[in-house]
């Protein structure tokens, strides 16, 4: 066509002149696009999809293994726990009965001594008033003489007042 | 040869289809084949831009990308998952054929926008080179994997045996219409784009300092190309990715 001012009238797409060079050029173009994408680029590109797949992979896979081993840990803490837990109960519990005997043991000492001590008060006691009958009765019967000689002093006879003074007594 | 003067076109000193015309770069009255054109020289910068996009930008080969490679690595995802999801598994081993259509549709057609460029892809000549290889390629590819039995692809067996003949005429008829509707889809949509923008674009000119409408006008026409662009690149690939899966698995 010729250069210029002047328009083209109608559609070049319709055109046969412009065909040929048009074909050519777009062939080279493909071609040359193809090997560009092909041959470089696409290789890089899936080559930095699969190293960063890979990655990830492989950090979900560690951050997994971690979590295991996070609940492994704490499953052990736990069971350390509990089994620490139990052995204080068991040692609780052992004093507890220990101490619970001790003082059994010095409970029935402690009333063995008093159940001493009060049958040794009684025997005591008993022969503290039996003196104390005897005393009396001495006392009675002097004092019951000395009356009767003063009052009748014909009629002192120590054997009848001491008789006298006892069948009082009992009476 | 179809020159004219500016009265031949009308009243209006409005040429859109100017734009179109392809010119020897380097001068010289006749076009051979071989002769540098302007278009030549925007296929030569679609090819530095492809490889500005997909060999520079992921040159780091970061684990974590760059703006640019990650634009990269999503571009290629994309294409990667449409032909799988497409043609399959055995559509992958003609992956590379098809993203190099795909990156030089949408290439060629972004860079078709800037203003002043040239817009390869609104060349029935460059459309249909395209849309033929493809077709060429699918059928061959069809009877290279399946014989004649890749004929089952318009005998629709299930169907009812009374419609069979009538579908193979219809199947037959638009198989064969494929390429044509093919190319013209993508060169009618650029050129029209293309052409309504310089339409606007004159009429601006025409009223001067209050070409508020015309100016408004472009704008939004231009947004809406921006998208036809990307949309066509789109189209032009996954029908492509259909005629690849129905020569993978013709039974339908």
């Amino acid at each position: 066509m010729a250069a210029g001012k002047e328009h083209y009238v109608g559609m070049p797409q319709l055109d046969p002149e412009f065909m040929g060079t048009q074909v050519f050029w777009l062939v080279v173009a493909l071609i040359v696009i193809y090997f560009l994408l092909a041959k470089v680029a696409m290789p890089r590109i899936e080559s930095i999809l699969a190293e960063r797949h890979g990655a990830i992979q492989r950090d979900l896979d560690q951050a997994a293994e971690l979590k295991l081993r996070a609940e492994e840990a704490e499953k052990s803490y736990q069971q350390a726990l509990a089994e620490a837990r139990s052995e204080a109960q068991r040692i609780a519990a052992e004093t507890k009965a220990e101490i619970g005997k001790e003082l059994e043991t010095a409970l029935a000492k402690a009333d063995a001594e008093i159940a001493a001590q009060s049958t040794e008060s009684e025997a005591r006691i008993a022969e503290v008033r039996a003196s104390a009958v005897d005393s009396i009765k001495t006392v009675a019967g002097d004092v019951a003489a000395d009356i009767v000689k003063a009052i009748l002093p014909s009629a002192a006879d120590a054997k009848a007042v001491a008789s006298a003074v006892a069948s009082k007594m009992k009476g | 040869m179809a020159t004219g003067t500016e009265e031949a076109s009308g009243g209006f000193n409005i040429h859109p289809m100017d734009q179109f015309v392809i010119k020897p770069l380097f001068g010289g009255e006749h076009l051979h084949w071989y002769t540098v054109t302007n278009q030549t020289l925007w296929l030569f910068l679609t090819i530095v831009v492809i490889g500005l996009l997909m060999v520079v930008s992921i040159r780091g080969r970061a684990m974590v990308p760059t703006r640019m490679q990650s634009v990269a690595e999503v571009i290629y995802g994309f294409v990667h998952k449409m032909v799988r999801d497409i043609a399959g598994e055995e559509g992958l081993k003609y992956f590379p054929y098809i993203f190099t259509l795909f990156m030089f549709i949408l290439v060629a057609n972004v860079i078709g926008l800037l203003p002043r460029s040239f817009t390869s892809t609104s060349h029935i000549a460059v459309t249909g080179v395209l849309a033929m290889a493809v077709f060429i390629f699918v059928t061959v590819l069809g009877f290279v994997k399946h014989g004649l039995g890749f004929l089952k692809l318009f005998w629709i067996s299930s169907a009812p045996m009374a419609l069979r003949p009538i579908l193979l005429i219809i199947e037959v008829i638009s198989y064969f219409v494929r390429p044509v509707s093919h190319s013209i889809r993508l060169a009618g949509n650029m050129m029209a784009g293309h052409a309504v923008i310089k339409v606007f674009a004159g009429f601006a000119g025409a009223m001067g300092i209050g070409a508020i409408a015309p100016i408004v006008a472009i704008m939004a026409v231009y947004g809406l190309e921006m998208l036809v662009v990307c949309i066509q690149a789109y189209v032009f690939t996954i029908l492509t990715c259909v005629y690849l899966n129905d020569a993978l698995h013709p039974g339908h």
